[in-house]
């Protein structure tokens, strides 16, 4: 269980989060969500230690992070993986090395390593490529590449930062089936940081929308986006858009069935 | 008889060749490769506690960095030429000579260490922030960071960058000549520009040109390798 009492972060002047709390239960998908700078992006840096905050507490199955010096920090983060939006794979080492990565940092004999990389590449889907470079890679199979590299010192915790933000709608629809099922065989936990709302409404049980450094509103993701408070109509924005199409003119009367139906407030400009 | 032959005739290029010429070949070779292992060595070092203790490296001290960075430029702002002169005394101290190849790989390291410490913080600063934030969040220490994560992606740009550091370690080389240095710079100079024989003159230019290729060759095919 994550338990974040009050905590105050700022960079020199300016103050990223403000007294933020916020518990996060075991072996639940927690998404949190927000505006770009809100902050959430710092919560999870905060989480693993990568960056220290004023004051406050963090406090992650019974250890209080403000407490652990750098070593026991580094030895903790072993309870942590983490995944990144732009993957942060080597180029210069093949896939093998880059899910060995940790367990090499941490001196685990030879034969340990190879047996977890195989087992966690036929895990992620990527068994083929362990020799190839990141470069040969497509977008969804270096997050796999990342995910099974997060997952290699058997974290409880996995800490996704916008992990889905530089795929194609397919590519983002497979890693987030293959988080669940990582989620239902190894009962970890995983915190999710994005602004894409598809990617909460999907995976995420529970939510936070941050705004200005702290909570506004957190829940059931299937209630809040049911209710619809105003937290998520601000996050939202204005949801008005322009949509620009060609239609023949018979169509057009089809379409104003269809829009009518689906109860969509509408209003056609333009020309003929 | 033909132009060439009246050239040659004028010139003690054949009677030099295999008693000074050849000799200062392997001079010049012995200090721009040593001097180069050494300031490449410390450079590394100097490097990379330059990107250590910068602001947002990963021990960050700013008494360190910026001592560092000051000698560095200090020593850099100086004309080759002259700061192998100026440092002759220290040279002395330490090589027990101030002429010749030993003092002047002595010479040429001192001088070509700052550049390559700076050419080091450099390749290590083109590394992507992010990757070093995930080595963190694998519970990686400083040094692992370095060496694991750091250097491991810098390579490519090290190794370019190091060519160009050697190619101008031959021209200092050659230069330093002037002051006492032997190899093919003295050759030219004094066995050419001196003794008016413009063809042995040509003929280092023509061995430097070598061997300028040759350092940008094997430097071209190693950033392939390690690409």
């Amino acid at each position: 269980m994550i338990e974040i009492c009050k905590v105050n972060k700022s960079f020199k002047e300016t103050a990223v989060l403000t007294d933020i709390s916020l518990t996060i239960q075991d072996n639940e998908i927690f998404g949190l969500v927000g505006p770009s700078g809100v902050g959430k992006s710092t919560l999870l840096n905060c989480l693993t230690g990568l960056e220290k905050y004023q004051s406050g507490s963090i406090c992650i199955d019974g250890v209080r992070l403000e407490e652990l010096k750098e070593l026991e920090m580094r030895k903790f983060r072993k309870n942590m993986g983490m995944i990144f939006q732009n993957f942060s794979l080597i180029g210069r080492k093949d896939i093998f090395h880059n899910i060995s990565l940790p367990m090499e940092c941490w001196k685990y004999p030879k034969a340990d390593i190879k047996a977890r990389v195989e087992e966690l590449a036929e895990l992620t889907g990527i068994q083929d490529k362990l020799k190839s470079r990141p470069a040969e890679l497509s977008g969804g199979q270096k997050q796999r590449v990342a995910i099974a590299r997060a997952l290699t010192m058997n974290p409880r915790y996995l800490l996704c930062d916008e992990c889905t933000s530089a795929l194609d709608p397919k590519s983002t629809a497979s890693i987030l089936e293959l988080l669940k099922s990582l989620k239902k065989q190894f009962e970890i936990t995983i915190i999710v940081v994005t602004h894409e709302m598809s990617v909460v409404q999907n995976l995420c049980q529970k939510m936070a929308i941050l705004e200005k450094g702290n909570v506004s509103l957190v829940g059931e993701v299937q209630q809040i986006f049911r209710e619809k408070p105003e937290q998520l109509k601000t996050l939202l924005g204005d949801s008005e858009r322009k949509v620009s199409i060609t239609l023949d003119v018979e169509d057009l009367a089809k379409c104003r069935e269809y829009l009518d139906m689906q109860g969509t407030k509408y209003k056609i400009t333009g020309g003929y | 008889m033909s132009q060439i032959d009246i050239a040659l005739k004028n010139s003690n290029l054949v009677r030099y060749l295999p008693t000074v010429i050849i000799p200062a070949i392997g001079d010049t070779l012995k200090m721009v490769l040593i001097s180069a292992v050494l300031s490449i060595f410390f450079g590394i070092i100097l490097g990379i506690v330059l990107v250590m203790t910068a602001d947002d490296g990963l021990s960050p001290h700013p008494v360190i960095h910026g001592i560092l960075g000051k000698i560095t430029d200090i020593v850099r702002s100086f004309p080759m030429m002259i700061l192998i002169v100026a440092i002759a005394p220290i040279t002395r101290f330490f090589i027990g000579t101030k002429i010749g190849v030993k003092a002047a790989i002595f010479a040429i390291t001192l001088g070509s260490t700052p550049f390559a410490t700076r050419m080091t913080e450099n390749s290590l600063n083109t590394v992507d922030p992010q990757l070093v934030k995930m080595a963190r969040s694998i519970g990686a220490s400083k040094i692992q960071i370095i060496f694991k994560v750091m250097l491991v992606e810098a390579l490519p740009t090290l190794i370019s960058n190091f060519t160009i550091m050697m190619i101008n370690m031959l021209n200092t080389s050659a230069m330093a000549g002037a002051v006492g240095a032997g190899g093919l710079g003295a050759v030219a100079l004094t066995y050419g520009y001196q003794r008016f024989d413009y063809l042995i003159m040509y003929f280092i230019v023509v061995i430097l040109i070598f061997l300028v290729l040759l350092i940008q060759g094997i430097g071209n095919k190693l950033y392939k390798l390690t690409k």
